[in-house]
C-alpha cells in the first residue's frame, strides 16, 4: 500500500533496488537493457538535429524571407552533418579502424566502471586508476629491454596490479571506515592527477633536457603493434575484447563474480548468505581498478607519442561512466557503447571537417543519451511504451492450490 | 450514506487483480475484508484511494460515481487510509505529523501550530486516544503511532476509514485497545473497512465480513454465521486444518545453548541483556514476544551475524559466540531469517541463483573458482519440485514470486541438509494460508529428524501451535516458559513484562 505501484502479491516491492537497477541496469533483462538505449540515442540524435538547426545562423535568418529554402536548407544541413558522423565512423576501413581505435580505452574503463555498479559500487575513479596503471606501464616501457612479447605482457601486468592497488585503496577504505567510494575516488583522481604531474617532472620520469612535464617515451617493444597496415588500431583493440570476454566470464561464471552480484543487489543477503561484504569491496574495486589500469597502459603503449603527458587520461575515465550506464553494466553492453561512442569520436572529426560542425555536438549527443538513460521514465512517455514489469506485469501465481 | 465498490476490475499485464469485485460499507458499520496475500485487497484498496485507475467498474458514494485520480480526491471524498507501513515523520512531534500536507496557516503564511495542537487534543479526547501533540513520533510505541495516523485521517474529516492490516504489527493488548477506538469510531458514525488476514480478529470487531478470494468476492458473512474453520476454507478454496499435526516431542540432548548473552541494537543499546536458554533435539522451542525486544538481535547473534558483546553460545558443546555466519552455517544451522527479502533472498536474481545462496562455494555447484551452474540448476529444479515452489521456472527473478513462494525457497535451501539446529525468525510472515500449512510441517518434520528447533515469532498463534515449549522474551531477557498449552492472556501479560507497564494501552 506505501508504494503507489505496488505490484499485486507482492507485499513489499521497495525491497528491490528499483533506481539502482533502473539507472544502471543491472540485473534488468535483455529486453529492457536494448530498448532504453537505443531509444536513448535516437533521441540524443533528434536534439542534436534541432541544435544544429538552431545554431545555423545564416538559415534562420532567411526564414522570414523565404521558409521553403530555409527549410531544405536546414534540413539538408541536417543530413550533412549526420551523413558526415556516419562517413566518418563506419564509411571506410580508415573510418573504421578509427572508430574501434578510439573506443579501445573507453571499453576499457567502461567495464571498470560497469564491475562496479554490478557490485553495487560507484567507481567514478577510473581517471585516477588510468593515471597511476599508466605510469606503471609507462615506468616498465622505458626502464627495462627486452623483446616485445615479454615487455608488453610485463608492462600490462604492471598497470594492472598498479591499477588495482589504486582502486583497493579506495574499497579498504569503505570495507574499514565505511567512507563512500564516490568521495574517496574522486579525491584519489586528484591525488592521482597532480603525482603524475610531479613524477613527470622527477628524474625517474622526465624526459632529459626537458624542462615541461613530459616523460621518456616508452621503448618500441613496449608500444602496442599495429594490426593492419599503416591505421593506427592496434592489438589494444583485441586486449579489449579479451577484456569484455574476462568480466563476463567473472562475472557470470565464477563463484567471485556471483559473490560481486550478489553483494551489489543485496549486501545484507550476502551476508547473511555468508559472504565478507568488506572483502567483496576490496576485490571489487581492485578488479575495477586493474581494468582502469589498463585503460591507462592503452593511453601510453598505444597512443602516440609514447609518453606520459600531464591529464594523459583526458575525460575517458568520465566517459566512461556514461559509457557503462549506458551499456546497461553489461560487458556486451560496454563493448557496444564503447563502440558507439567510438564511433561518435572518429565520425565528430569527419563532421567538424566536411560539415563545419563544431566536435562539441558529439559531447552534447553523448551527454543527452546519459541524460534519457538516467530518466528512462521520459523516454517511455515520449515513446509511449509500457514501464516493463513494474506495474506487477509478471507476478506468478500468487495462491496456491488448483 | 453508503460508500460501495460496484463490479471493480483491474487488469494488470498477465494478471488480473480484482475480477468483478463488490464491497460495500454503511455508516456505522464494519465490515472486514478478508482474504490471503495476493487475492486483491489492496489493490482493491488502492483503487478506492485513488492510486490505481480501474480497468472496469466504478467507486460510488450515495450511488454517485466518484472521479478518483489521486489520494487528494479520496481524502476530499471522505475517504481515509490507515496503512499498514505508517507514513509518519520520526523526528516530527505527533502534531506536526497531523498537520502535515493540510498545514494550517496564518497570515503571511506562518505555520500556526497552536491549532495544530489544539485539533489534536480534540480529537484525542472525543475518541479517547490519549495521544499527546507534543509527543516525538519515534519516542512513541507502535501502537500509540497508529492512533497518530487515526487522528491524521479522522483530521481530515473522513467519513469511511480504511484500516490496513492495522493490527499485524501490536500486541495482543494494543489490539484490544484498538478494537476499542475503532469501535468508537463505529458508534460516532464512521463507516469501517478493515483488512485482515486474521480470522479472529473479523470475526471479533466486523458487522459483516467479505472474503477475496483470486481477485474475486467469493462470500459475504455475517459473523454470527460461521467459524475460523469456515472462513478459511472460504478464503483458500477448500477445507483447511488450522492446526499444526505433531506427535508429543521427545527431546534429546541440548544443541544450542546460550548463557548470559548480550548483544547491543544499532543503537548501541543491549537489546538482548543477559538472555540464557537451551534448545534440545528433537524439539521447537518458540520465543513469543512483542516485536523491538531483542529477538532480532538475539538471532543476528546466534546465526554470527551480529557481534554480542558478552557470553557464550555453544552448539553440540562447541563454543561458536564468536564465528561467522558461514562457519555456523557449515555446522548445520538452518537459518530462516526474519526478513526474507532483506536479507534472505537476492531479489534479483533468479531461483537458481538463490538456492544455491549460501552453499555456492562447495562442490557440486562450484570447483574452485568456477561455478557450475548446470549442477546448480540441477539442484533448483529438484528443491523446487520438493519444496512444491510455484514458480514458471528456476530462471525467473525471485522477485517475481509470491511471498508464500520465496518463503519455500528459503525453506528449501536452508533444510537442504542433515540439519542440526533451525533458527527461524517470523517462518510464516505475511505468506498464504497454504504455504503457511506447508511450512509449518516442515519445521515438524525437522524436529521429528532430530533436529533442534528455535522459532521467533510474534504472532503468539503460530508459537502455540508449532511450539513444544515457549519462551516469552521481553526487554532482552526470558520473562517466562510456558508450556503450549498455557492461556493467551498468561502468555500475553508476560509478553508486556511483570511491571504491565505497557497496559495503559
Amino acid at each position: 500500500m506505501t508504494d503507489g505501484v505496488a505490484p499485486p502479491g507482492n507485499e513489499r516491492p521497495e525491497g528491490e533496488p528499483g533506481w539502482y537497477s533502473r539507472v544502471t541496469g543491472v540485473g534488468s533483462s535483455i529486453r529492457q537493457a536494448t530498448v532504453i538505449p537505443a531509444l536513448a540515442l535516437v533521441s540524443a540524435l533528434i536534439i542534436g538535429a534541432f541544435i544544429i538547426a538552431v545554431t545555423d545562423v545564416d538559415t534562420i535568418r532567411i526564414w522570414g524571407d523565404d521558409p521553403g529554402e530555409a527549410f531544405r536548407l536546414t534540413f539538408s544541413g541536417i543530413a550533412d552533418a549526420y551523413k558526415a558522423l556516419f562517413v566518418g565512423s563506419f564509411g571506410s576501413i580508415r573510418a573504421i579502424t578509427e572508430t574501434l581505435y578510439a573506443a579501445t580505452p573507453l571499453i576499457f574503463a567502461g567495464l571498470a566502471v560497469a564491475v562496479g555498479f554490478q557490485a553495487g559500487l560507484f567507481n567514478i575513479g577510473a581517471n585516477g586508476q588510468m593515471h597511476i596503471g599508466g605510469m606503471a606501464a609507462l615506468w616498465v616501457g622505458f626502464s627495462i629491454s627486452v623483446p616485445a612479447f615479454v615487455h608488453i605482457p610485463v608492462a600490462l601486468m604492471a598497470a594492472i596490479v598498479a591499477g588495482a592497488i589504486w582502486g583497493g585503496i579506495a574499497g579498504l577504505l569503505k570495507a574499514r571506515t565505511g567512507a563512500h567510494e564516490v568521495i574517496t575516488t574522486i579525491m584519489l583522481n586528484f591525488i592521482a592527477l597532480y603525482l603524475v604531474d610531479y613524477w613527470l617532472k622527477s628524474s625517474v620520469f622526465q624526459q632529459p633536457g626537458r624542462n615541461d612535464p613530459i616523460s621518456q617515451p616508452a621503448a618500441e617493444s613496449a608500444q602496442f603493434p599495429t594490426l593492419i597496415g599503416n591505421y593506427r588500431l592496434n592489438i589494444g583493440f583485441l586486449l579489449a575484447l579479451a577484456a569484455v570476454w574476462f568480466v563476463w566470464w567473472l562475472m557470470y561464471r565464477s563463484t567471485v563474480g556471483y559473490e560481486f552480484r550478489a553483494v551489489g543487489a543485496n549486501p545484507s543477503g550476502g551476508k547473511y548468505a555468508g559472504m565478507s561484504v568488506a572483502w567483496i569491496y576490496v576485490s571489487v574495486m581492485a578488479v575495477s581498478g586493474g581494468l582502469g589500469g589498463l585503460a591507462g597502459a592503452n593511453q601510453i603503449l598505444g597512443l602516440e607519442p609514447y609518453r606520459g603527458l600531464s591529464n594523459f587520461a583526458g575525460t575517458i575515465g568520465f566517459d566512461a561512466i556514461a559509457l557503462a550506464l549506458l551499456g546497461r553494466s553489461h560487458p556486451i553492453g560496454v563493448l557496444l557503447a564503447g563502440l558507439l561512442f567510438g564511433a561518435l569520436r572518429s565520425g565528430g572529426r569527419e563532421m567538424q571537417g566536411a560539415a563545419g560542425i563544431p566536435i562539441d555536438l558529439v559531447l552534447v549527443v553523448q551527454a543527452l543519451i546519459i541524460v534519457f538513460i538516467a530518466a528512462p521514465a521520459l523516454v517511455r512517455a515520449i515513446y509511449r511504451i509500457k514501464a516493463p514489469d513494474q506495474d506487477g506485469g509478471t507476478t506468478v501465481s500468487t495462491g496456491w492450490g488448483t | 450514506m453508503r460508500l460501495e465498490l460496484k463490479g471493480i476490475t483491474k487488469q494488470f499485464p498477465g494478471v488480473l487483480a480484482n475480477d468483478d469485485v463488490h464491497l460495500s460499507v454503511g455508516e456505522g458499520e464494519i465490515v472486514a475484508l478478508l482474504g490471503e496475500n495476493g487475492a486483491g485487497k489492496t489493490t482493491l484498496m488502492n483503487i478506492l484511494y485513488g492510486l490505481y485507475t480501474p480497468t472496469s467498474g466504478e467507486v460510488l458514494i450515495d450511488d454517485e460515481p466518484l472521479e478518483l485520480h489521486s489520494p487528494s480526491d479520496a481524502i476530499a471524498a471522505g475517504i481515509g487510509m490507515v496503512h499498514q507501513h505508517f507514513m509518519l515523520v520520526p523526528v516530527f512531534t505527533v502534531a506536526e505529523n497531523v498537520i502535515l500536507g493540510d498545514e494550517p496557516a496564518k497570515r503571511a503564511g506562518w505555520l500556526d501550530k497552536q491549532r495544530a495542537r489544539k485539533t489534536v487534543r480534540d480529537i484525542s479526547s472525543r475518541y479517547k486516544l490519549d495521544v499527546d501533540p507534543d509527543a516525538v513520533i519515534e519516542d512513541l510505541p507502535v501502537g500509540i503511532q497508529q492512533r497518530v495516523e487515526i487522528i491524521k485521517v479522522l483530521e481530515r474529516e473522513a467519513r469511511f476509514v480504511v484500516f490496513d492490516e492495522p493490527t499485524s504489527v501490536l500486541t495482543p493488548t494494543e489490539v484490544e485497545g484498538f478494537f476499542n477506538i475503532v469501535n468508537g469510531l463505529k458508534n460516532d458514525g464512521k463507516g469501517i473497512i478493515f483488512i485482515s488476514h486474521k480470522l479472529g480478529e473479523a470475526l471479533e470487531i466486523a458487522d459483516r465480513i467479505v472474503i477475496m478470494r483470486r481477485g474475486r468476492t467469493v462470500a459475504e458473512v455475517l459473523p454470527a454465521d460461521v467459524d475460523e474453520e469456515k472462513l478459511a476454507e472460504l478464503m483458500v478454496g477448500r477445507p483447511v486444518d488450522l492446526r499444526v499435526h505433531k506427535e508429543e516431542a521427545t527431546p534429546g540432548d541440548v544443541v544450542l545453548s546460550v548463557e548470559h548473552l548480550v548483544v547491543l541494537d544499532d543503537r548501541h543499546q543491549r537489546a538482548v541483556d543477559g538472555l540464557s536458554l537451551e534448545v534440545r533435539a528433537g524439539e521447537i522451542v518458540g520465543i513469543a514476544g512483542v516485536q523491538g525486544n531483542g529477538q532480532t538481535e538475539l538471532v543476528e547473534s546466534l546465526t554470527g551475524m551480529r557481534p554480542s558483546l558478552g557470553g557464550i553460545v555453544r552448539l553440540n558443546g562447541e563454543d561458536i559466540t564468536t564465528n561467522s555466519p558461514r562457519s555456523i552455517h557449515k555446522r548445520n544451522v538452518a537459518h530462516v531469517p526474519e526478513d526474507r527479502q532483506k536479507s534472505g533472498l537476492v531479489l534479483s536474481f533468479t531461483v537458481t541463483e538463490n538456492i544455491v545462496l549460501d552453499s555456492y562455494y562447495e562442490a557440486p555447484v562450484s570447483r574452485g573458482i568456477l561455478m557450475n551452474w548446470s549442477a546448480a540448476e540441477e539442484r533448483a529444479l529438484r528443491l523446487v519440485e520438493e519444496y512444491d515452489v510455484r514458480t514458471p521456472s528456476v530462471d525467473v527473478a525471485v522477485s517475481t514470486l509470491s511471498g508464500g513462494n520465496q518463503q519455500k525457497v528459503i525453506v528449501a535451501r536452508e533444510f537442504d541438509r542433515d540439519v542440526a539446529l533451525v533458527i527461524a525468525s517470523q517462518p510464516t510472515r505475511g505468506i498464504d494460508v497454504g504455504s503457511i500449512e506447508y511450512i509449518h510441517s516442515r519445521i515438524v518434520e525437522e524436529r521429528d529428524n532430530n533436529a533442534a528447533v528455535l522459532i521467533v515469532s510474534s504472532e503468539l498463534d503460530e508459537i502455540t501451535a508449532l511450539s513444544d515449549r515457549i519462551l516469552v522474551m521481553y526487554d532482552g531477557k526470558i520473562a517466562g516458559e510456558f508450556d503450549p498449552s498455557a492461556s493467551t492472556t498468561e502468555i500475553g501479560l508476560a509478553m508486556l513484562g511483570s511491571q504491565g507497564e505497557a497496559g495503559a494501552m
